[in-house]
């Protein structure tokens, strides 16, 4: 079956957009010939900085004949309705249709047959379509068509297009079309300067070779192999190691068609510059990759740049160029740096106050004091030095007012703790102005050093609570702020360091900061009284909704971790039923580390036996309760009377009732939660004995109503570990 | 040839005009190569500017459907990029190479790249490559798209495919070449600081380098743009000329119903005048980051007045 080839040549294309135009060129024309009903057997797409081009296998030659049945009137139908079907099925004449019966009788059938067009012509109408809604993220006019309405865009100006459709074994023919005035053909160019010659192409396998033979490298996986290879084989060559970058590469790999990789150097005075920041000015102004020793694993005075040509001297005259323009590069990034070096941390800070953090919340001036208070508030509770949380709150934002971390914003935090280590800052300090920015994302690392996690956590709550305070929640797909991440951030530095937090107190008084601070965003009422009342309900309600986000964070998490989401339901549901004030406040679930030693606690015991039937039984007495609340109208809770109780059984698990529940009260409160579970487990011989003697729904009623409440004990009882009524199964 | 046989006689004068050895020779050659081709060689603007393109060679002629091919250098004027001399790279008074040609032709990128021939880069020895660069002016209310063109990993010029001026389509689209003449030259000379390019191409006791020429304008224009510069009367000059703009762009249309206009360029020379003034405004650090949005706003309906006024003379292409 024939393949076909098309090959779009243009100005050069924007290296981030590359491969996904090959893939829409892909997925646009395959769609488009499946749906005209030629099936093909394979398709690939690749791009250049000057072409997209396309390869389709196994193309049938021809489309499949259609037969269409359009059912008309009945035989003898008024002139009129046959008309109007001869006239919908495009027949002449009455003849021309078919009679077929059916339960109601004859009616006239006209069957077309649609013969299948050549694919060729059915090819040479798809690609000007795909070509005239190609999804570019901004495309342009150009030239003297541009001035008529309609002209085509493209993502920078169109020069030709090849397109060749034939079976592998012979010629194959050029698919006629013409998109704006370019005609398809079948000639095409390489290289722009080492073969700008125009090049007749037949099929795919001949086109790819031809371009190679051009100084074109047509697959950009090959070409990104290219420059890692010969990057790598240079580099460990000299006795150095290449510093890897993917993105860098796949930038790279957009810009040449030809890769030649050469080495530069630079002065080696420069090395007294941070590596981040000699890596960040040679990757983004120069797209070249940097070097370390593999012994020390510093960087090295030299630089990996891709070039697209193979100059006729061997490359010299562009390593020089390249070598002044990062030379040039280097003594920037080493003034700023020393200009920064200058201007202690803390003489910056007054800047601050000019700078608004957002225009709701105030000056960054006034985030670093309120970070620096909840830095301090939080420092015993996670074992760190106050005076030093305070300290290092104080800095770390620091060197955003510093010239290396404006040109480089990426390298923020790190420039910190270099600027903060430079002046002698306690080494915790230090590491707080780097780390407190952590975890950034799913894969990062957890600050571990107690400053570092005050700040951090100081630093992610009042990012959360101001924000809920001027009510900026994430909505859906938006998150402009990253709210999702900094409470990730908090529960993953609570987790990993096992701390004991109690997340509602932190963020109520830290909500009331946040009002103290700019009253404007709560006072709005008459008299202080009322306010303060109003702010209060306010703070404990937006109080109340950052942590059921939180409860919503940790699920994520948690079931991500493999951890059931019913069982973090069951958890949680303890403390919505404190919200609603039917017990103690204390057991509102804030204390993330808590709820995952309950969750991991009750998964095992789920996997026991014990667990498993114990998990039965509650279920069962919850479902008879159901039932009969339902029935009855009433609920059945409040404390059994033991001088109703008739069978040895019903006694029997009525101590045990009183046991599991005291013991599992007393190991809850010393947060034992296994032994809890293990309370829990004494209940299930007695429950299943329960089931199996007793009826519940007995004729003496006050006998029934007694039972009915002894269920409902089952159920209490086992609310000292988790609502089992949430757990599936 | 005459004038290749003049050269060939007087080997010394050849040299002087070397575009890698003399910043001068450097322009003459790309006024050289573009006149050749079929440029109008413009003068520059007589007016502070920030960018070639606000030249009403670029920016009023990219309007309209008549063709149009230049080529100028203009002085540009960046009061915020002043370092009083002592930035070997950075200048807050510099030149541009403008090339305007409309409709784009076919070849442009080939034009280009043998115009970089004709000042001594050798595409056989060098890396020239189109990197990505969007070009965006929201005070002229212009956008396009195109590269920065890199030799040997350096920007050397900046091309761009107008769209959009002054809030209009471009019909039919123009290309610009903008070269940054300095950084060029620095390139082609070899040289590390701006101030020792070699400005007339000789090596003895009468070689004229560009500090020479313009050191002292740097240190002395830095600091009037930071320190000094009067900004009361700045802001007063800011309102006078949006203030004239408006006037003459209202007194110009010949008719009431707006078809034909007489003042579209007094007009545009009052909006580059209010550009230039808030730039320099900018410098002296008294335009808050709110209020800078609505200086650059203003400008922007200026332009765009005036480009409305433009497409209604006859360069305009106004029937």
């Amino acid at each position: 079956m024939p393949d076909l080839l098309l090959e779009l040549f243009s100005e050069e294309i924007p290296a981030r957009m590359q491969a996904k135009a090959a893939d829409d060129l892909r997925k646009m024309v395959t769609d488009r010939l499946v749906a005209a009903g030629l099936v093909y057997e394979g398709a690939k797409a690749f791009a250049t900085p000057r072409r997209l081009a396309l390869t389709v296998h196994g193309v049938p030659a021809q489309q499949p004949d259609v037969k269409e049945e359009r059912k008309g009137p009945k035989v003898g139908a008024p002139e009129q309705a046959i008309a109007g079907f001869l006239r919908a099925a495009g027949l002449t004449s009455i003849d021309q249709a078919k009679v077929q019966a059916d339960k109601k009788g004859d009616f006239y059938v006209a069957i077309t047959e649609k013969k299948g067009r050549a694919a060729i012509d059915v090819i040479g109408e798809i690609v000007p379509e795909v070509v005239r809604t190609f999804p570019w993220p901004k495309s342009m006019r150009w030239g003297a068509q541009s001035a008529k309405p309609g002209a085509l865009t493209w993502v920078r100006p169109l020069h030709s297009i090849v397109a060749t459709f034939g079976p592998e074994t012979e010629e194959p023919d050029v698919v006629r079309f013409s998109v704006d005035g370019i005609e398809a053909g079948d000639e095409t160019r390489g290289h722009r300067f080492m073969a700008p010659g125009a090049i007749k192409v037949k099929r795919f396998d001949d086109y790819v070779a031809k371009l190679d033979a051009a100084k074109v490298v047509l697959d950009p996986a090959r070409r990104a192999d290219i420059i890692l290879t010969d990057a790598k084989n240079l580099v460990f060559a000299q006795g150095f190691e290449l510093v890897e970058d993917e993105a860098l590469l796949a930038e790279v790999s957009g810009l040449v068609e030809w890769p030649v990789v050469l080495m530069g150097s630079f002065d080696a005075a420069f090395l007294a510059i941070p590596d981040e920041v000699i890596r960040a000015t040679i990757r983004a102004n120069q797209k070249c990759f940097v070097l370390r020793d593999p012994q020390t694993a510093k960087l090295v005075n030299k630089f990996i740049l891709t070039a697209n040509i193979e100059a006729t001297d061997h490359g010299q005259a562009i390593i020089a160029g390249n070598e002044r323009v990062i030379r040039a590069r280097l003594s920037d990034a080493k003034f700023f740096y020393d200009t920064d070096l200058k201007t202690r941390l803390e003489d910056r800070l007054p800047k601050f106050e000019q700078i608004v953090f957002h225009e709701k919340l105030g000056t960054q001036a006034e985030r670093i004091a309120r970070i620096v208070a909840l830095a301090g508030q939080l420092a015993p509770i996670v074992g760190a030095d106050g005076a030093k949380a305070e300290r290092a709150a104080q800095l770390c934002k620091a060197d955003l007012l510093t010239e290396v971390v404006g040109e480089f914003p990426e390298l923020q935090g790190l420039m910190g703790r270099y600027y903060a280590e430079a002046q002698n800052e306690d080494e915790a300090v230090a590491h707080a102005c780097e780390d407190h920015y952590k975890p950034k994302g799913p894969d990062d690392l957890v600050p571990a050093d107690p400053v570092s996690i005050a700040v951090a956590l100081a630093d992610k709550i009042d990012t959360l609570v101001g924000f809920w305070a001027i009510d900026e929640k994430p909505t859906g797909s938006k998150d402009p702020y990253a709210l999702r991440r900094a409470a990730l951030g908090v529960i993953r530095i609570v987790l990993d360091n096992t701390l004991r937090l109690r997340l509602s107190d932190i963020m109520s008084a830290h909500f009331g900061v946040m009002a103290g601070l700019f009253p404007a965003i709560h006072a709005l009422g008459a008299t202080k009284k009322d306010a303060d009342a109003r702010d209060k309900r306010g703070h404990d309600g937006a109080s109340g909704d950052l942590l059921s986000f939180f409860a919503d964070r940790l699920k994520v998490q948690l079931r991500e971790q493999g951890a059931r989401h019913d069982l973090v339901d069951a958890v949680f549901a303890l403390g919505e039923r404190s919200a609603e004030g039917t017990t103690d406040t204390n057991n509102a679930q804030d204390d993330l580390l808590m709820i995952v030693r309950r969750v991991e606690a009750l998964g095992k015991f789920l996997e026991t036996d014990d667990g498993k039937n114990l998990l039965a039984g509650v279920k069962r007495a919850s479902n008879i309760l159901r039932i009969e609340e339902k029935k009855d109208k009433r609920d059945y809770t409040g404390a059994p009377d033991a001088s109703l109780y008739e069978l040895d059984e019903e006694k029997a698990l009525a101590q045990a009732i009183d046991l599991a529940k005291r013991e599992a009260s007393a190991a809850v409160a010393k947060e034992y939660f296994a032994a809890a579970m293990t309370a829990m487990a004494q209940l299930r011989p007695k429950v299943d004995a329960f089931f199996d003697k007793v009826t519940v729904n007995v004729d003496d009623k006050s006998v029934r109503e007694n039972r009915l409440k002894l269920l409902n004990e089952i159920r209490e009882a086992t609310r000292s570990v988790a609502d089992f009524s949430k757990i599936e199964g | 040839m005459a004038e290749a046989d003049l050269l060939a006689r007087d080997s010394s004068r050849r040299d002087n005009l070397d575009p890698s050895r003399s910043f001068q020779g450097l322009i003459l050659a790309l006024q050289r190569y573009w006149a050749d081709w079929g440029c109008v060689v413009l003068q520059p603007y007589d007016m502070e500017v920030g960018a070639g393109t606000f030249h009403p060679a670029t920016t009023l002629r990219a309007l309209g459907p008549k063709p149009w091919n230049a080529a100028y250098v203009q002085p540009s004027r960046r009061p915020k990029d002043g370092r009083y001399g002592e930035n070997p790279n950075r200048l807050q008074h510099y030149y541009q190479f403008q090339v305007i040609l409309k409709p784009s032709p076919p070849d442009i990128q080939q034009l280009y790249l043998n115009s970089l021939k004709a000042i001594g880069i050798d595409s056989a020895v060098h890396d020239i490559r189109f990197v990505e660069d969007d070009w965006e002016s929201p005070t002229l209310g212009a956008w396009g798209l195109g590269w920065e063109c890199w030799c040997d990993g350096m920007e050397v010029s900046q091309f761009t495919y107008f769209q959009q001026v002054a809030g209009f389509e471009c019909a039919p689209v123009a290309g610009e070449l903008t070269y940054g003449l300095e950084r060029l030259a620095m390139y082609v000379q070899g040289v590390d600081r701006v101030y020792d390019l070699n400005f007339n191409g000789r090596d003895d006791d009468k070689r004229v380098t560009y500090g020479d020429v313009f050191l002292q304008a740097e240190k002395e224009y830095s600091r009037h743009n930071f320190e000094v510069a009067d900004t009361a009367m700045l802001f007063e000059q800011f309102k006078m000329a949006e203030a004239a703009c408006q006037k003459y762009l209202a007194a110009g249309w010949a008719d009431g119903d707006k078809t034909r206009h007489l003042m579209a360029l007094p007009a545009y020379d009052q909006c580059i005048k209010a550009s230039h003034v808030f730039n320099l405004l900018d410098a002296r650090g008294v335009i808050s980051v709110t209020e800078r949005q609505s200086y650059i706003l203003r400008v922007r309906e200026l332009a765009k007045a005036c480009g409305a006024a433009w497409l209604a003379t006859e360069a305009g292409g106004a029937g």
